[in-house]
């Protein structure tokens, strides 16, 4: 174990910042990071093992105990419940004798649920060793039955197990006619590096990340910041429930964005730039390796970069399972090698972001616009959308519809033509933004897609009739709770008590108090949290009570005052030991 | 001409750098907080110092003070949801005051009595966390610890020792100690260490040490928590 990880740390050059590297091969060899492990990292980094602890047990990928040789994880996001993942994990579950959220005796085989994998458009969904499985059937799960039985290894599984498909249905100025390798920087050259930012100013492109800064002011304030050192990064963290784009932008633009991050390098004055890449999307690693291989070779990244001397490399480093880390003083933190905690602001990463130096980070679709708009000027973006959103946006579409995938659309659409795109009939209501978003019922179709109506980092999950609104509403709350980062009170304990309150009511426990209380709750978690997370992490609670109230009161118990405990189940353990099963053995809860 | 803020509509004025808390505690005005102590690099987590600048929510120990920011700190909303947030920690962890030793030396329970806090409110986690009585001369009650990270900076920041850290997420967020064992008797503390006083709760106590004043004359039981912070801070200010 010793010469593995001082190899592995050597391959990374002992830098403490790649310590989420390092963890990473050491857990997919040793299927664990063992305290003897920490000690050997933690004395070669020369960083403290309480620092290497601490980040093992933030991130869900790493453990300090082994999983199986074959560790499975199926995603729990709503479109995947909706797909019938239960009784694909639940037949896992038996057929491989392994309960879920444990390693079976022998070690060959873990089993556990996982946020959210990206490929809502092809669920129910997993992950194998950290590779994606899409499209999970009851056959395909014999077929990992007994090829773990069989203890195949991964690299013999038949590759359609694996298959991961783009399925782009609509395309628009974005999606059609990728730009030529090189395009996008000979025109910066051409153009002039103050023109180039200027034509991104006139295109009032806006970050498609969900909070929609204005991308040449944030380049502009991080080039004005009197440092010589600045950093470009690209958030491919794309962890909120059903959003998928930047997972087909990556298998199928990756060209295209990593030259826009190499033209915002020239424009803000870096030299290095890094790939955020989510851990679930390990399977696209080699092959953007292979692309930024090329483009050195096509003097397009590196040294000298087309004979105009400046010089730009990117680097691409992945997460290891935390939603928070897409919050991008997070995710800087996480690149630094650390836990994915939000800094406090200000400063923000324009002024002090990697290692406390100007960084520009923007999202994967964000880059993706900025080579068209180098190309072909900023006036062909701005004339799309509205008079606040230019230009287009891509959806991720996914749950009750014909098709699922990709759509791009000016910003202006109306939910109503888009719902009749994609086929989607007897619409109840579309959660629009994923869980952080919000959710809009049928009698809102005509509202539109704009950063001043409906916002969307490009999640766009649709229900209809036939689903019970509370099902994803506990599904969300739930989401929240697993991945705040528990930095601050109010998401931290508050998202865990909106769990409770939530369930509590939904599970048909709540009186009409417990309404106001949960209400009070959510109000709380919004007005006081430290980062998105917990600000938004009310919002499917939020968005519900407010469009059915009648659903939550549906739920409630007519007495005026339920416990927040079963009463008489809390007594189960006394009865068994006491072998007593007499109805004096019983309480009732409230007095009748 | 110095630059002034406005809390409560009284001006306060303060210096290029200062955080809102700073330039609050300078002119004695209290706002509740329990991760902050000016002697460390703010931490922001608690949140309970949350003021309204120009009516957004900020957190006073983070965020600078610029001219002309219309501050409100004692508004009755304010102090409901800092109560909520003082239960959210109570009921986070296992707070017994009357069998603790810290009792009345608490910074927990003096906020809990500023805040006018008459129960819990939200149900108990009745969290399943351990204590680690192992060293000579010092104790650490987990079932305690609010996650502050003071007892983290000051090991780091005055005793040049790493001996604490902050470790897990979200609800299982747990508080860590630096040694192979992951007891506190095989790490570098020093019953001396500031590490070992600083904490607000009876998280980490000095052992023999619980009961040498009586309950009643402790120093929460003379005079209530805003006073006691606001001249511990004005002599540090004026000393």
């Amino acid at each position: 174990m010793e010469q593995f990880i001082q190899q592995v740390v050597e391959e990374n050059d002992f830098k403490s910042e790649r310590l989420l590297a390092i963890l990473r091969e050491i857990q997919a060899e040793f299927r664990c990071i063992s305290k003897d492990a920490v000690e050997i990292v933690a004395s070669l980094l020369k960083i403290e093992r309480t620092q290497i602890i601490s980040v093992i047990e933030f991130y869900s990928f790493f453990h300090l105990k082994a999983v199986g040789q074959y560790d499975i994880l199926i995603s729990d996001s709503i479109t995947d419940q909706m797909m019938g993942k239960q009784s694909l994990i639940d037949s896992l579950s038996k057929q491989l004798n392994v309960a879920i959220g444990s390693v079976r005796e022998d070690g060959l085989v873990s089993l556990n649920n996982t946020s959210c994998t990206g490929m809502c458009d092809q669920g129910p969904a997993g992950l194998i060793n950290g590779y994606a499985l899409p499209r999970l059937t009851t056959q395909s799960i014999e077929q990992i039955v007994s090829l773990i039985t069989q203890q195949t290894a991964l690299s013999d599984w038949p590759q359609s197990l694996f298959k991961v498909t783009d399925n782009i249905h609509k395309s628009n100025l974005l999606l059609d006619n990728p730009i030529a390798q090189g395009e996008a920087l000979k025109a910066t050259l051409q153009r002039g590096l103050k023109q180039t930012l200027e034509e991104i100013n006139i295109s009032e492109l806006r970050g498609r990340g969900g909070a929609g800064f204005n991308t040449a002011m944030k380049w502009r304030f991080c080039s004005e910041e009197k440092e010589s050192e600045r950093y470009v990064i690209c958030n491919a963290d794309e962890g909120e429930p059903g959003t998928f784009k930047d997972r087909v932008l990556l298998n199928s633009y990756a060209h295209q964005v990593f030259e826009s991050m190499t033209v915002c390098s020239a424009i803000i004055g870096s030299k290095q730039g890094f790939l955020y890449l989510r851990g679930e999307y390990l399977y696209l690693y080699d092959q953007l390796q292979a692309v930024l291989d090329q483009r050195r070779q096509q003097g397009l990244l590196g040294k000298n970069i087309i004979q105009s001397g400046f010089d730009f490399d990117i680097e691409i480093c992945l997460g290891a399972g935390a939603y928070i880390c897409g919050e991008e003083s997070a995710l800087i933190e996480s690149l630094e090698g650390k836990r994915g905690i939000p800094r406090n602001r200000p400063p923000y990463p324009v002024t002090q972001g990697y290692l406390n130096k100007p960084t520009v980070v923007d999202n994967v679709e964000t880059f993706l616009a900025v080579a068209k708009i180098v190309i072909n000027g900023g006036k062909e973006f701005s004339s799309l959308g509205t008079d606040k959103s230019k230009g287009t946006k891509i959806l991720s579409i996914s749950g009750d519809c014909q098709l699922p995938g990709i759509f791009e659309y000016p910003f202006g659409t109306t939910i109503k033509q888009i719902l009749s795109d994609c086929g989607a009939e007897d619409v109840l209501g579309v959660q629009v933004g994923g869980p952080s978003g919000s959710f809009i019922s049928n009698q809102e179709f005509d509202r539109i897609l704009a950063f001043e109506d409906l916002a969307t980092g490009g999640s766009f999950i649709i229900f209809n009739q036939s689903r019970n609104i509370l099902d994803l509403v506990k599904n969300f709350t739930h989401f929240f709770a697993h991945e705040s980062c528990g930095f601050c009170t109010p998401c931290r304990v508050g998202t865990s008590l909106l769990k409770k309150q939530f369930d509590k009511i939904a599970d048909g426990h709540g009186s009409a108090g417990d309404l106001i209380a949960l209400d009070e709750l959510c109000q709380l978690v919004k007005n006081y949290s430290h980062c998105g997370l917990g600000q938004t992490a009310a919002n499917p609670i939020l968005s519900t009570l407010q469009r059915y109230p009648e659903i939550y009161q549906q739920q409630l118990k007519d007495i005026s005052f339920e416990p927040g405990f079963d009463l008489d189940a809390s007594l189960e353990t006394a009865r068994q030991l006491a072998d007593r099963t007499d109805t004096n053995a019983h309480l009732t809860q409230v007095e009748e | 001409m110095s630059k002034t803020i406005t809390i409560d509509g009284i001006e306060v004025p303060f210096q290029e750098g200062q955080t809102i808390m700073e330039a609050a505690s300078a002119a004695n005005v209290y706002i509740p907080h329990l991760c902050h102590n000016p002697d460390y690099e703010p931490h922001g987590s608690c949140k309970l110092c949350t003021v309204k600048v120009n009516g957004r929510s900020c957190t006073a120990c983070t965020f600078p003070a610029v001219d002309g920011q219309e501050i409100s700190n004692s508004s009755t909303e304010l102090a409901e949801d800092r109560k909520k947030i003082t239960q959210m920690l109570f009921v986070e962890g296992n707070h017994f005051c009357p069998s603790c030793e810290k009792t009345g030396n608490c910074q927990l329970q003096g906020i809990a009595y500023h805040l006018n806090m008459l129960d819990n409110h939200y149900p108990h986690f009745f969290a399943d966390r351990e204590m680690d009585a192992s060293h000579p001369d010092l104790l650490i009650d987990h079932n305690r610890c609010i996650f502050c990270s003071l007892c983290v900076r000051a090991s780091q920041e005055t005793d040049g020792k790493n001996v604490f850290a902050i470790s897990g997420r979200g609800i299982n967020k747990r508080l860590i100690i630096n040694s192979a064992s992951g007891k506190l008797k095989d790490s570098d503390i020093d019953v001396n260490d500031c590490a070992a006083h600083i904490c607000p709760t009876g998280a980490i106590l000095i052992k023999r040490t619980g009961y040498t004043i009586p309950i009643g004359q402790r120093v929460y039981d003379q005079q209530q928590i805003d006073q006691v912070t606001l001249t511990k801070e004005l002599d540090k200010h004026d000393g």
